[in-house]
């Protein structure tokens, strides 16, 4: 078993500038690995730090201190000091991450909104479109929305957009920020099977649920961020 | 394109700087674009981007520093060293330059398929059946009626024309674009369309391109990197989505705060 994530010592501070400099100290400390095919899901209190250590993991939220190692393309990474391109280039190849929210662009098509990571991984668009539907039809998104833009479906079907999106593309590394949220049971079944799956293919994931039931379904092992959390 | 070319700078700005006497418009900028790669400049007006987006496109001699370019034959040559000759055939070919306001961009009295024509007979092109199809593919492609081909541009409206010169300048296939504010001035509604279509059209074609906006939504949507202006430096540079999300300068931290929210 390899660790596709090594995390060590990383830490995270804001600094308000509009707020005279207040600096609020979010993690610091943080240190977990994780293995392929292996599901571990982050605990503790809303404002524990859960979602920045993800965002720490995807490299949208800067490291202020500490290796967040990645394993991309046969070498490592350290994400704490890597340069855009090569962000970007982890992205596309390695680590792929579902939000709690669809950032949806105007006029895209559901169907090409799914397809898309995949068109961007270089497989052709009528396969990439073919395997979007079976992946909306598995989350019960109707056919006969596939064709308008998410931005006027409901919460629920557009997490569940933003699912298919983030789960199409085969990639090594997976990070899921309450992906089951706002999903009704039936669906919230779907998205474990999802996980089951890409577990099985290998894929290294980490995972903020609150839902007890749907973590206890999913998590390998639990880290418990309250001890990486700074004391107010 | 294969993977090694993407190893190489596209074009490399070294401490480049300009000042107006004692003025001074932008200082010490370097940074490297690479193939493919969109950059956003951000900043309020008279932070300098303006004047950085000439000095890089060679409409302006810096003061200090340089622009590198790597031409189609693979050598990394200073702008400056470049005989007019050579830069304007950069300029026909090699780039675009999309200004904000479209009628700096086109010829406003002659048809839609001579101004997107005009640039193929530049480089060499004189097959008039070619020329054509060739233009009214690339109408179709920014979504402007056909039959509109033989219109002048004063009869477009402001997100046609502004689609138009998108046409115009990508029709020699460029490998670099410079844009400056491009969705600037149109409708929100035009400019959700116009930027929907600008992504797509840099992603299918993988080119690289600078663009200057004030607007920060429209960074997040085109740009892989962002650089911050201020007073004519760079004040903060990153991957797009973490300069937004996790500003550090407070500066930036004061322009993402003013984003109204929709």
């Amino acid at each position: 078993m390899t660790a596709m994530i090594e995390i060590e010592n990383a830490a995270k501070t804001f600094i308000m500038h509009l707020q005279g400099g207040v600096e609020l100290p979010v993690v610091r400390g943080v240190s977990f690995q994780v293995r392929a095919g292996e599901c571990v899901v982050l605990s503790g209190p809303s404002g524990a730090g859960k979602s920045s250590i993800l965002k720490m993991i995807f490299g949208n939220y800067r490291c202020d201190g500490g290796r967040i190692r990645i394993r991309h393309e046969g070498t490592v990474i350290d994400l704490a000091t890597a340069e855009p391109r090569q962000v970007l280039s982890v992205r596309r190849a390695t680590i792929g991450y579902v939000s709690q929210f669809l950032r949806a662009v105007p006029r895209v098509a559901t169907i090409d909104v799914v397809a898309e990571p995949l068109i961007a991984g270089g497989v052709a668009r009528a396969e990439a479109r073919e395997r979007a539907g079976a992946l909306l039809r598995r989350l019960n998104i109707p056919e006969r929305l596939w064709a308008l833009p998410p931005s006027t479906f409901s919460g629920g079907e557009q997490q569940r957009v933003n699912i298919a999106r983030g789960f199409i593309p085969d990639l090594p590394i997976l990070l899921l920020d309450e992906p089951t949220a706002s999903l009704d049971a039936v669906n919230r079944s779907v998205v474990v099977e999802l996980i089951d799956e890409k577990k099985r293919a290998g894929v290294a994931m980490v995972a903020i649920v609150h839902d007890d039931e749907i973590r206890h379904l999913i998590a390998d092992r639990i880290v418990d961020v309250t001890s990486f959390a700074v004391a107010a | 394109m294969a993977e090694h070319d993407n190893d190489q700078p596209l074009l490399v700005a070294d401490h480049l700087g300009k000042d107006y006497g004692r003025l001074t418009a932008c200082r010490d900028v370097s940074f490297a674009l690479y193939p493919g790669e969109v950059l956003a400049i951000v900043g309020e007006s008279g932070s300098g981007k303006t004047t950085l987006l000439q000095l890089l496109s060679a409409q302006l001699g810096p003061s200090a520093g340089k622009v590198s370019y790597r031409m189609r034959d693979g050598v990394l040559r200073d702008l400056a060293a470049l005989g007019e000759a050579e830069r304007r055939l950069l300029f026909r070919t090699d780039w675009g330059y999309v200004h904000q306001d479209p009628a700096q961009g086109l010829r406003m009295a002659v048809s839609a398929g001579a101004n997107v024509g005009e640039r193929l007979m530049a480089v060499g092109w004189n097959h008039y059946g070619r020329i054509r199809d060739t233009a009214s593919s690339w109408l179709e492609r920014v979504e402007i009626d056909i039959g509109r081909i033989d219109d002048a541009p004063r009869t477009y409206s402001g997100g046609m024309r502004q689609r138009l010169q998108i046409a115009r300048n990508l029709v020699t296939e460029p490998r670099l674009v410079f844009m400056d504010e491009p969705t600037g001035g149109l409708d929100v509604s035009v400019q959700a369309r116009l930027l929907d279509l600008l992504r797509n059209l840099v992603s299918e074609l993988g080119l690289a391109a600078i663009v200057v906006t004030h607007d920060l939504a429209v960074a997040r949507l085109l740009s892989h990197r962002v650089m911050v202006m201020k007073g004519g430096r760079v004040i903060e540079t990153g991957l797009t989505d973490q300069v937004l999300d996790d500003p550090r300068e407070p500066y930036t931290q004061l322009l993402v705060s003013s984003i109204l929210p929709a």
